[in-house]
């Protein structure tokens, strides 16, 4: 049946303030199908499935609905009605309470009770219990959700969406924060829930994803509908040509860079934990980076990735052993202060909680570290800060009405970009990007791309923490992996394949299951 | 150098004293009060006293974890607890002595005191509730913040205060009223009440057990819960030897345990207390998971009234008299007991018996200290210095967690 529709979207429009998110999006989604959404940083995903869940009641949009024969139109106890129908939403940013455990989140809204408002904690854990297993999900439920790491939070995260019974299941960038294996299961997952009927509605950046696991795929841009489409009737490039509105010859730019002598080194580096005594955080790790360098480091999630660039940072466990050189001479990291000082900048992984600070002005956040150029005695040159936010929101397309609209109005991606700016403004002679383009469209990661290698052409040198093998092949000079801690070994970038990587970033491992750490 | 299993029990231990710290540091309070007072601290007659006097802030300990936990605030129990003192002591003194001889002129005195009595605590309660929902509503519907819409209430309700007694002491109070304040269960009764509890305890341990099985989860070894049964049980029992070696079980304090027992079955067991806590850990989350926010954070409030209102009618048969400064400085004793015992003030986290323990340090310190005949001054002054400490204690403590 070719119009066996559960769900249809007609002439949706929604503005905010200055912003027009979505103008007259039609498209229908069909019955047991897995419908990609793709589109820039902005596009709009976010917000369409926003209204679908409730978030957006119905007087604040226009355009009409139906979900399985029915307009739906929720109004007053939005969320509620929306869960009620049988929509089941993973958000792309987390929402989960962290001093609960994992079954109290899984259930939060529609705990099991009796005696009218008492919870029975066995049937609540039970049936955590049981979703758990039967999609294979290696949780422990009564752990408290704080103590998990972030794939597993997000696993948390999807498995409260599987347990509502829906009919309707979006998931808004599920595998941001996901490694392989992760995805693979959560893949699975999916086709365990397709064969049961429920519908899917799967938003991603990675566009690779969407051959392996959609059935059809709706391209957004600025807010548009631009196509729907089966996904065997299409391709990469021409996703991102209809994603982007133009033609985009190459992924990866490329730079002329006369590459210099080390700038920074770090020798047997060994760190450790200030939080659990006896835990080692790296170990074994040396390297050097020379002018105008890029050097990757690639590695499965948990394998210290994060964890050596902010201790490089100063802002993480204990150093007790190694030495650090920056020009020739040796350097004490002790704070983000002292390495602001050495003209060492660090872009963050997890921008909500270490990048921004969400209530204020994008402008604000700009330029917070950089106030010393700004101002004088008692003086801030108000007029300077705003021209040089400027020339980096324009230069990175940061989109956005003004530079006073607050950080946490802006999409997930436009989100990052203001955080890039911000420690670009500082002018840092070496400067650590820990994952970059997480959450970010293939244009945008483009401007980035090119953004790095203006840079390095400049005399910068760049570490750059990715997860996605492609982005460290295409961008590194030379890439470092790690494994449990430790680099495992140093690749130039034309001995390195991505069978290489894998194999040195799963070297220490023995099993599937340690691969998640 | 560490062997691994070392390590690993030396983790636990450090975990136990974590989850023990306001215990032990109530403990060492009290072994270093009755050294410092030669052992009249420990002595029954100023146990019992002691818990006496921790009971009116208890009550407001118990609902006041739940406001701090949603992330909120509450400034004005003190001034509340004091109005409603007036109040209480107002309706016996001025309304109710006249009128209850001729709603029931056939009754004796006594049994007239105790209508009004009744009477009394019945207008005091809904009025409590009053309060809770007029705080309750702004600070929920209509969204102004907490600690402005209790400030407010904190010189609003102190006003009322001194309209109520118009500026002067109102006295004497019912009989009635002053013994559920100052009143003892007899010693039989006592131990009736002790064999009671054991077996309750025990009995829901085993039900628990039984329930746990017919859902399969692992439960723990036999002996491990019995030990926790025991020790429990034991606290109980000794408790109630110790008091009936002096008058027997102090009423307030029998009626804080089953008001403190109830609110901590809410506060876990129950959909009500969860969503506090949910709100309080993760605001957005608890909203996009279809939770009806704006009920919670008011029910917690009207909770925090009425509890105020059993506060103030304890206090006032305490004093046996509705005073001008009743209730002064409550708020800061209430928050300060539950931040020593554990309470974020981060909102999401904080556990009722943590609060019962802090209130008792508190208390602790302030009779421990008159025990020794010290200046009023130092009572102040320490009492400053435990907050800061506990709180510190708190910060370093979560640091390693986080
Ligand atoms: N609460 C809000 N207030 C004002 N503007 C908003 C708000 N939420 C979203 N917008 C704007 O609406 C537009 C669409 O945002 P949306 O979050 O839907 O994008 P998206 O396609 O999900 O992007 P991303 O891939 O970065 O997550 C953006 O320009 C964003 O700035
Ligand atoms: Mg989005």
């Amino acid at each position: 049946m070719s119009d066996d529709f559960i769900l249809e979207m007609n002439n949706v429009t929604k503005e905010f303030p200055g912003v027009v998110a979505l103008s007259d999006v039609s498209f229908n989604v069909k019955r047991g199908e897995i419908h990609g959404i793709c589109g820039e940083n902005g596009a709009g995903k976010s917000t369409l499935m926003k209204i679908l869940s409730g978030v957006y009641p119905h007087e604040t949009y226009t355009g009409k609905i139906v979900l399985d024969g029915k307009m739906i139109s929720f109004e007053k106890g939005a969320i509620r009605q929306a869960i009620e129908s049988g929509i089941s939403i993973v958000y792309q940013e987390l929402a989960l309470n962290p001093f609960s455990t994992v079954g109290e989140n899984i259930f939060l809204g529609r705990e099991p009770v009796r005696f009218g408002d008492v919870i029975n904690w066995n049937d609540l854990y039970g049936r955590t219990k049981k979703l758990l297993t039967t999609y294979g999900l290696e949780i422990p439920f009564g752990e408290t959700v704080g103590n998990l790491g972030v794939g597993k939070q997000q696993m948390v995260e999807i498995a409260k969406s599987l347990s509502e019974d829906a009919k309707v299941l979006i998931l808004d960038e599920p595998t941001s924060a996901l490694n392989q294996f992760e995805v693979n299961t959560l893949h699975a997952i999916l086709r365990t829930l397709k064969e049961k009927g429920v519908t899917c509605v799967y938003i991603s950046h990675k566009l690779e994803e969407f051959f392996q696991i959609t059935d059809t795929v709706t391209v957004l841009r600025d807010g548009k509908h631009v196509a729907t489409i089966p996904t065997a009737e299409t391709n990469t490039d021409k996703l991102i040509a209809m994603m982007v509105g133009r033609e985009m010859t190459e992924r990866f730019p490329s730079r002329k860079v006369e590459i210099g002598e080390p700038v920074f080194t770090v020798k047997d580096y060994k760190v450790m934990s200030t939080e659990f005594m006896d835990k080692t955080l790296i170990q074994d790790v040396s390297f050097d980076l020379k002018k105008g360098e890029i050097l990757g480091i690639a590695g499965l999630m948990g394998s210290g990735r994060t964890e050596l660039v902010t201790s490089l940072f100063g802002e993480m466990g204990k150093q007790i052993a190694g030495i650090i050189t920056l020009n020739g001479k040796e350097i004490n990291i002790n704070s983000a202060r002292d390495a602001m000082n050495h003209n060492i900048g660090l872009v963050p992984e997890d921008r909500k909680r270490l990048g921004l600070i969400l209530e204020q002005s994008i402008l604000k956040n700009i330029s917070l570290p950089s106030m010393d150029h700004f101002s004088g005695f008692m003086h801030i040159d108000k007029n300077k800060e705003l021209e040089e936010s400027r020339k980096f929101a324009k230069s990175l397309r940061i989109k956005t009405p003004n530079l006073l609209v607050p950080a946490e109005k802006l999409s997930g991606g436009n989100q990052q970009k203001v955080v890039i700016s911000k420690w670009l403004m500082t002018n840092p002679d070496v400067l650590i990007l820990d994952d970059p383009t997480r959450g970010i469209d293939v244009g945008a990661k483009y401007e980035i791309y090119k953004l790095m290698n203006d840079l390095v052409e400049r005399g910068v040198s760049i570490i750059m923490i990715s997860s996605e093998l492609e982005e460290v092949l295409g961008m590194s000079d030379r890439i470092m992996v790690m494994c449990e801690g430790r680099s495992t070994g140093i690749l130039d970038i034309k001995e390195a394949t991505q069978e290489r990587i894998m194999a040195l970033a799963t070297a220490g491992a023995q099993d599937e299951k340690e691969f998640s750490c | 150098m560490l062997t691994e299993q070392n390590s690993a029990l030396l983790k636990k231990v450090k975990h136990g004293l974590k989850d023990y710290t306001v215990l032990i540091a109530l403990a060492l309070i009290w072994i270093l009060f009755s050294i410092l007072t030669n052992g009249i601290f420990l002595k029954p007659r100023n146990i019992s006293n002691l818990f006496r006097q921790a009971s009116i802030i208890s009550f407001l300990a118990t609902g006041m974890v739940l406001v701090i936990v949603l992330g909120n605030i509450d400034l004005s129990v003190g001034s509340v607890v004091g109005f409603l003192s007036a109040v209480t002591a107002f309706l016996q003194v001025k309304v109710f002595y006249d009128l209850m001889p001729r709603i029931f002129p056939a009754m004796t005195a006594t049994g007239q005191g105790i209508m009004s009595t009744i009477f009394t605590i019945i207008v005091v309660l809904l009025l409590a509730v009053v309060i809770g929902v007029w705080q309750g509503s702004l600070i929920a519907y209509l969204k102004i913040p907490a600690f402005i819409v209790t400030l407010g209430g904190m010189q609003l309700f102190r006003g009322g205060v001194l309209g109520v007694t118009q500026g002067k002491t109102i006295s004497p109070v019912d009989s009635s009223l002053v013994s559920i304040a100052q009143g003892y269960v007899s010693k039989p009764l006592g131990w009736i009440i002790a064999l009671v509890v054991v077996g309750v305890i025990f009995f829901t341990t085993m039900l628990g057990r039984n329930q746990k099985k017919s859902y399969g989860f692992e439960i723990p070894v036999m002996w491990k819960d019995i030990l926790k049964a025991s020790v429990i049980s034991g606290i109980v029992v000794l408790y109630i030897l110790v008091m009936n070696k002096y008058r027997g079980i102090q009423i307030p304090v029998l009626i804080l345990a089953g008001i403190a027992l109830l609110i901590s079955y809410i506060s876990t067991n129950t959909r009500f207390g969860r969503y506090a806590y949910a709100v309080g850990g993760n605001l957005e989350a608890t909203r996009l998971s279809g939770i009806n926010i704006k009920k919670t954070i008011f029910l917690v409030h009207v909770l925090m009234g009425v509890l105020s209102g059993v506060a103030g009618i304890i206090l006032t048969g305490y004093v046996a008299a509705g005073t001008v400064n009743a209730g002064q400085s409550y708020e800061l004793d209430t928050i300060a007991s539950c931040v020593i015992g554990g309470t974020s003030l981060m909102g999401g986290k904080g556990t009722i018996i943590g609060a019962m323990v802090g209130s008792l340090i508190m208390a602790s310190i302030v009779n421990g200290m008159s025990v020794m005949n010290m200046d009023i001054f130092w009572q102040y002054i320490v009492k400053g210095l435990v907050l800061i400490v506990a709180v510190y204690i708190d910060v370093v403590s979560n640091k390693q967690k986080s």
